[in-house]
Formats: C-alpha cells, structure tokens, sequence
C-alpha cells in the first residue's frame, strides 16, 4: 500500500524540499506564484529606474545626463521591461496563487510545466538586459521595435528578439496550465458561472494570450531574418513592407493592452464587492462585457497606426470599432458603482487602490475614447498624450490592481496583517504622484510635444518639470511598499482565515497562511 | 457674466480634468490643441472640445454616483447594506445610452476623416521626404514647380548642450522653411530615404508617416500669414528630436516673389559638372557638407562613437579604395544606420568624399571630382 501512504504523506503541508531545490525544482503553485511576484516586482524597479532616468533628462530643456542614442535605448527598454517583465509576470503570479485557492484546486493542472514557464524568465530578462553592454547597445527603436529603424540596432536588437521569442513561450505554456487548471480542476457544483470574476477575467485572458504570443514571435522572427539572413519581408526596396511589420506587431500588441488589464478587472471585482460588504451587480454582465472585450480586442489594431496611411473605409472601420469597447467597459464601471451603491463600505488599503483604480482607469478611458477618433488621433498621435493615456491605463490600472490585489491577499499569502496605516500611506502618496506626473502630459500632448524625445521646446519646460517632480515622487512611494510587504512577510498581528468580513470566496475557508498543498479535499460549491 | 466667461470658469475648474482655454502658441501653460490655421485642424479642434464636454458629464455622473456612495453609504455611519445585485433593466439601458453618445460623436468625426482624405485637385504639391535627420522639400507640380532643399535644424548645438542662452524657437527652427502660399490647396506628398518618419504641423491638422519606398499623402489650406512649426513624430533614430518642421505662409504675391528668388538663386548655383576643383576648394565645401550631414554620427573629429557609429579617422573606407568609399557614401550600408546620401548634389559628395579622405589621421592625397560621381549616376 505504499501508494496509499504516499497519498497521506502529501496530505501532510510540511512535507516538502527546502532550501535551494525548494525554489529550482518548484512545483507548488504557491512558490511558483511567490516567484512570479518577485521576479515582477524587481523588473518593476529596474524599467522604473530607467523611467526616472528618462524623467531626469526631461526635467529641464537641452541634454544634461544622457546622450540621445541612450536616452532611446532607456525608453525602449523601460517599455519591453514594464510589459513583458512587470505587469504579464505579476498578473502570471497573481493566477499561481489565487486560480487554485478560488476553485477549489489542490495545485495547478501542470506543475512541471509551471516551473518551466516560470524558470524561463530570468534567464530572457538577462538576456535582455544584458543587451545595454554589448556594442550598439540595447534595442533603441521604441518597445514597438517598427523596422527599418530595428534593422538599424546593433545585436543588443537580436538578443532582445530572443529574449521576446523565450518569455512568448513562456506566457503560453503559463496559459495553457491556467486554462486546464480552470477548466478541469474546479470544485464540484462550481459551475462556470459561478467562477469567481477574477478566475473568469484569467480563463479569457489565457485564451487571448495563446492567440496572439505566436502572432509577436512570427513578426520578431521575420524581422531577425530581415536583420541577419538577407530576407525583404520588411524592406520595400525588396519588395516588402514596413507598414506590415506594424500590421502584424498590432494584432498581437492590442489584445496585450487587454491582456494586461482584463485580470485587473478581475481583482477590483473580488475587491469591491468585499469591501462593499455586498455582491457584485450583474455578475453574468461582467463575464460577457470581459468576453466582448477580448473579442472586440482583435479587430481594433489598426487604430495604432492612423498615421500611417489607409483608406478611408480602413480609417472608419478601426474607429467604428474601438469606440466599440467603450460600451462594454462602461457596462464595468457602471456595475462596479452600482455594487458599490448602497453597500456598507469601509476603505481599507485594498479598497483605497481599487477605487483608485475606477477613478483613474476610467481617466484613461474616457481620453481612449477621444484618441479613437480619427481626426483628433491624428494631432495626439505619438504625442505625450497618448503616454499620458496608456499610463492611465496601465499604471494606474494594471499597476494599481496590483497594489490592490497584494494588500488584498497578504494576510492570506503570509498569515500576517499588514501594516494599515502604512498601507494607506502607500496609496494616497501614489495617487498624488502618479497625477502629478502623468496629468500634465494631456497638455503636452495637446500642445504639440511629440514623444521619445530627449529634448524638447521651451515652451514645454514648466510641464514636464513638474512631471518629473511627480514621477520621482512616484518611484519613491513604491519603496514604502517594498517595506510594508517585507514588514509583512516578517511578522506582524496573526490573521484569521478571513480576515475581511464581507470576502465571499473559496480561499478565505482556508487558515491563513494557506496550507502548502491548498484544498488536498475538494469543497463543495452549493 | 458673459456664458462663455461662465464656460471658462467651469471648464478650467471641473476638476482640472481638461479644459477649453484658447491659449496663444508657444505660452509655456497651453493646455490645449494650438490655435487651428486651417479648415480641418479647426474641425478637430471643434470635436475636440466637444468630447471633452461629453467626457465632463460622463465623468460628473459616474463619479458623482460613486463618491456620493463613498460619503454615504459607510460602514461607519452604520449605514446596512442592501443585497441587490441585478437588473436586467438597468444593464440594458446603461448599455444602449452609450451606443447613441458615441453614434453622436463618430458622426461629425466620419465628415472630417473624408474630408482629410480627399487630397484632389491641389493648387501646388511639394514632395517632403524625410532623411536621418532632415527634411528635404520638393516643388512637385503648381507655382514654384522645380525648387527643391534641404531644411535642417538651424539651433546651433551649444545652444543644446546648454553652453549658451536657449532662443526663442529653441528646436524650432530651421535653415530653409517651408514656403506656402496661403488660400492654396497644398498636397504634400511623403516618403523617406532611411526609416519611417512623420510630417506633422498641428497648427493644419496633418500629421502624415513618410514610409521608405511608398507614397503618402496628406493636404492642408493655410487661411492666413504665419510661421507655422511641428516636428517629426515618428521615432527614427537618434537625432529624431531635431528635426523640425518650419512652414510660412506668405501671400500669393510675397509667394510669387519668393519662387522667383529662388529659380534665380538655383540657377547661380547650378555649376558645370565638368569644372575641376582644386584640394583646398573641394576641402572646404566637403567640410560645410560634412557638418551639415555626417557629424551627428561620425563626430567631428572622426572618431564616431564606439560600438555604435563607425569612426572614419584611419578607418578601412576611408583610407581605402576610392570607389568602395564613393558607393557607400551613395548607396548607404543595409543593416547599419549609415544611410545612402545620393540626393547631394555632385559637388558634395565629390566634397565630402574629398574632405574625408584627407582629414585628421587620413592623408591618401585622393581628389574626387563632380565629373566622377555624375558618372557613377549613370
């Protein structure tokens, strides 16, 4: 019966490898997610570093602290860094943890698979990292990498395809793992609609992840051949194409956007209703607003590239159709309010960022809405409107769920409460810094101030000193949060099982911290 | 109070969200588009301004909603939480009003894209194409048919590396503008020599992305006298910062004036590709057209930067056979930013060439002549 008692063995939480193996040859869904978390949050400071490094060179007109050609290898990386690195490696870690604990799962569906995809990940961050020391330096052609000009960059160009072509991977060996841990390994009587919205927002997040990571690594790869191999596919004298590299580069770079914000959704919506001590309004209208979302997320890339020359019909099509989107996220924020609406609320820091989170993000939305018209694109294109835009979206959208979600799920993650009042701190110091950096940029924009530029107009200066002043302010707050957590991890008041009275989910009739091999019995759903 | 004072007031208040101020060009505090020169920059800002007013409301009513819920709906007013969580009615409807707003808004928006789009019947069209790091202008068809220039930024670099007082078009500026009639229908023609750049002047509502080996177009109608400055927008290496678009409009009799200055002007200039130059004539155009092209890579003093651009000083080109030094200043590098610089006159690459082979370190004694590179055209 030797199986059998290695079956009770499991049972037994204690049971497992320590020290370095613990780590190398994870399997747990939990350590992986662990890692997944800090592996993001340590890419979150490097692409941060270079951001201040950009703000630095901006805070006042003329070159001062770096020479063009770094300024553009700095904004470049801080972009691949932030996207690839931070925010899809925080939200792959937020899935480890949470997708078992809320289905009702032992672990994930494919545990050596999941310590592939995560082990995949330092070794593409260094690789691309490592292209600032190689001669010609790191990719300078923008995070979009458009060619010609990436057919220009030294080989610090190749080793960022390659790091492009390893994290693909490993996102879809990531997807796949939580698209079978969803579909197969939920509780019994937990039926599709009765997932939690954060495991929903996951399941249609996957989905599109399998779709487009192929599509970006055919387009890295004809540009490598284009670099190194002689082919034309985007060089017109050869009969290619440049504007079909950014075709390509779109179809996967517009559902990355909802990549990066669909699980966001997800966590404001366990948030919320929590906090609000009542359920979230028009669950089944926030599984399908996600689903439209996603589907509508495909047909909408050429509206990246109004200036790069359509026709009319091609114009109006991506117009009609991003506007679009802006039904179903309104259809969000409108369920978020009325969920909010006659509850009975407290503000912990959890709630603090999510309701962050709305006002900001819906900022965001709101001037989406006005870049998706054609005319009006055409002046804010490639301006500081557009970063101040998608900075809405991701920073104070993907980033702030991220803060929401971590103080959300700490004392579940760690067993111990954080600390409240720092907490909070964090929150209010971001909330002040990010709008002092970012807000300014719409009147950039407007005015006329074109983006990944290292100098600029003196008409431009008071702006973006003030910008700086709030983007170093930003940085900063995010080491209080680096300490808060620690704080936490180390110790702290003992949490409960459910330490937040309104939490509806599986995972709070778990002990806190959660037991290693979370539900070794599944629980019934009624 | 006059109700567009009261307009003002609002706008500049709700929030600071955005605003409706009408500001003069260059004021250090724009917050808005600049001031509209023609008829489609006018309707986008109009639409502009629109949006923001529906975004306003949007923004009041929602976050109104929400935060009269945050004040009230407390658990520390001991306020009791209802148990509602659906309403097929209420989805429906916050579902239809939006479809309606943005019907609203893609209307008007639907009118200006054709409009923008229909560049027919243009009263002048000027090719612009865009070089690392410059503009280069030419009179395709209409008044003035024939002229063609570079324009390059005019802010000397001292003023960049901050070793002198900034001026008032600090990156603005440029050697030779743009010149345009006004109440003329101008198509401008794009494409590039190198990489993708864009031509953008906000004051006309163009913006335009010049694609090696296609052609765009976009038009404008400047409606009066002005200096009119953009810059390129579309990242294309490292000096993609600085290079500015500079457009004047003139009259149509100041315009006739200038396109008659400028045939006399092309004509003074147009030399003999036979005429031979002696070392020091050739050596001192070559360094006028090395500054003006060149430096921003190789560096003055030949050197390049190390990893990135290749040094010229004792390099193996440089130094090397004459022939394989002409084809690479023409024809370019592919996989490498040194671009092809065929559309110098002969005289220049003769110049550069010239000047390249015998400067710093480098002493091959080699003359190059237009006669040779006109040869090479062929």
């Amino acid at each position: 019966m030797a199986a059998v008692d290695h079956d009770i063995g499991h049972d037994d939480h204690e049971h497992h490898p320590t020290g370095l193996s613990r780590w190398l040859n994870a399997t747990n869904h939990k350590d992986i997610g662990t890692m997944y978390l800090w592996f993001s949050f340590i890419m979150f400071l490097s692409g941060g570093v270079m951001a201040l490094t950009i703000r630095a060179e901006l805070f006042q007109p003329g070159l001062q602290i770096v020479q063009p050609e770094f300024f553009n290898q700095l904004t470049t990386m801080h972009g691949l860094v932030m996207v690839f690195g931070a925010i899809m490696p925080a939200f792959v870690g937020f899935a480890n943890w949470q997708v078992p604990l809320m289905v009702g799962a032992p672990d994930m569906a494919f545990a050596r698979m999941n310590n592939w995809s995560f082990w995949l990940l330092p070794p593409a961050a260094l690789l691309l990292m490592s292209s600032f020391f190689v001669p010609g330096g790191a990719p300078a052609g923008g995070w979009t990498i458009y060619p010609p000009l990436s057919v220009q960059m030294g080989m610090g160009m190749d080793m960022a395809i390659f790091a492009l072509h390893i994290m693909g991977a490993s996102s879809i060996m990531g997807s796949i793992n939580i698209i079978t841990t969803i579909l197969n390994l939920r509780a019994p009587g937990m039926t599709l609609m009765k997932m939690p919205l954060f495991v929903w927002t996951w399941l249609i997040t996957a989905y599109l992840l399998v779709m487009v990571m192929p599509v970006l690594a055919g387009a890295v790869t004809m540009l490598l051949t284009d670099r190194n191999f002689g082919t034309n596919f985007f060089n017109a004298a050869g009969g290619g194409d440049p504007v079909m590299f950014q075709h390509i580069f779109w179809f996967f770079g517009h559902p990355e956007v909802y990549i990066m914000i669909l699980p966001a959704f997800g966590i404001v919506s366990e948030i919320i209703p929590t906090f609000a001590r009542k359920p979230l309004f028009g669950y089944s209208s926030m599984v399908y607003a996600t689903a439209s979302i996603a589907i509508l997320s495909c047909i909408v890339w050429a509206h990246h590239m109004f200036t790069a020359g359509m026709p009319v019909t091609g114009q109006l099509f991506f117009m009609y159709a991003t506007m679009m989107i802006a039904v179903p996220t309104g259809v969000k924020v409108f369920n978020w309010t009325a969920t909010m609406w006659r509850g009975s609320m407290t503000f912990e820091t959890p709630m603090l960022f999510a309701i962050g989170f709305i006002f900001l993000f819906t900022i965001g939305g709101l001037s989406g809405v006005i870049c998706a018209i054609v005319p009006i694109d055409i002046q804010v294109q490639d301006t500081y409107y557009v970063i101040a835009h998608f900075h809405y979206v991701l920073v104070s959208g993907a980033l702030f769920s991220i803060f929401g979600g971590v103080y959300y799920w700490l004392p579940k993650w760690t067993g111990h409460m954080y600390d409240e009042t720092l907490g909070k701190w964090h929150f209010w110091l971001s909330m002040f810094f990010f709008n002092l950096a970012f807000f300014v940029q719409h009147f950039l924009g407007l005015a006329g101030m074109p983006r990944r530029i290292p100098d600029y107009a003196l008409q431009f200066a008071d702006f973006n000193m003030i910008s700086s002043i709030g983007a170093f302010g930003f940085g900063f707050t995010q080491l209080l949060f680096l300490y808060v957590v620690l704080k936490c991890i180390r110790g702290g008041v003992k949490a409960p099982a459910k330490p937040w009275e309104g939490a509806k989910t599986l995972e709070w009739t778990l002990p806190s911290p959660a037991p290693y091999h979370s539900f070794t019995t599944p629980p019934i759903v009624k | 109070m006059s109700s567009k004072a009261a307009a003002r007031i609002v706008g500049a208040s709700a929030l600071g969200l955005y605003s409706g101020l009408v500001l003069a060009a260059a004021d250090p505090h724009q917050l808005n588009l600049p001031e509209p020169q023609s008829i489609i920059a006018q309707q986008i800002y109009d639409q502009h301004t629109m949006l923001l007013w529906i975004c306003l409301a949007i923004f009041i009513g929602v976050f109104g909603t929400m935060f009269y819920s945050v004040l009230k709906h407390r658990k520390s007013l001991d306020y009791p939480a209802a148990n509602f969580h659906h309403s097929t009615t209420v989805e429906i409807i916050w579902t239809i009003i939006p479809i309606f707003i943005l019907v609203g808004m893609a209307y008007p928006a639907t009118k200006t894209v054709i409009a923008m789009k229909d560049t027919s019947s243009p009263d002048i069209t000027i090719k612009a194409t865009g070089y690392q790091w410059k503009w280069g202008y030419d009179y395709l068809t209409g008044e003035g048919e024939g002229i063609s220039f570079l324009s390059n930024l005019s802010t000397p670099k001292a003023q960049i590396e901050n070793a002198e007082p900034k001026g008032e078009n600090y990156l603005l500026e440029v050697d030779n503008r743009l010149v345009v009639p006004v109440g003329k229908k101008v198509r401008v023609l794009l494409t590039a020599n190198d990489v993708i750049h864009a031509w953008w002047v906000p004051a006309f509502g163009v913006k335009q992305d010049a694609i090696p080996g296609f052609i765009r177009d976009a038009w404008f109608t400047a409606e009066k006298p002005g200096t009119y400055r953009g810059q390129c927008a579309e990242l294309c290496g490292k000096e993609h910062g600085f290079m500015p678009i500079v457009v004047e409009a003139v009259t149509p009799e100041k315009y006739a004036q200038w396109v008659g200055e400028q045939k006399t002007k092309l004509a003074a200039t147009t030399v003999d590709v036979n005429k031979e130059f002696t070392m020091d004539e050739l050596k001192a155009e070559g360094e006028k057209v090395y500054a003006a092209n060149c430096v921003a890579c190789h560096q003055a003093n030949g050197k390049g930067v190390p990893g990135t651009f290749a040094a010229l000083d004792g390099s193996k080109i440089a130094t090397g056979a004459k022939g394989e030094h002409i084809n690479i200043v023409m024809n370019g590098k592919t996989g490498t930013a040194m671009a092809a610089f065929k559309h110098l006159s002969d005289v220049q690459i003769a110049a550069v060439v010239t000047y390249e082979r015998n400067s710093w370190g480098n002493a091959t004694g080699d003359l190059v002549q237009p006669s040779e590179i006109n040869q090479l055209r062929k």
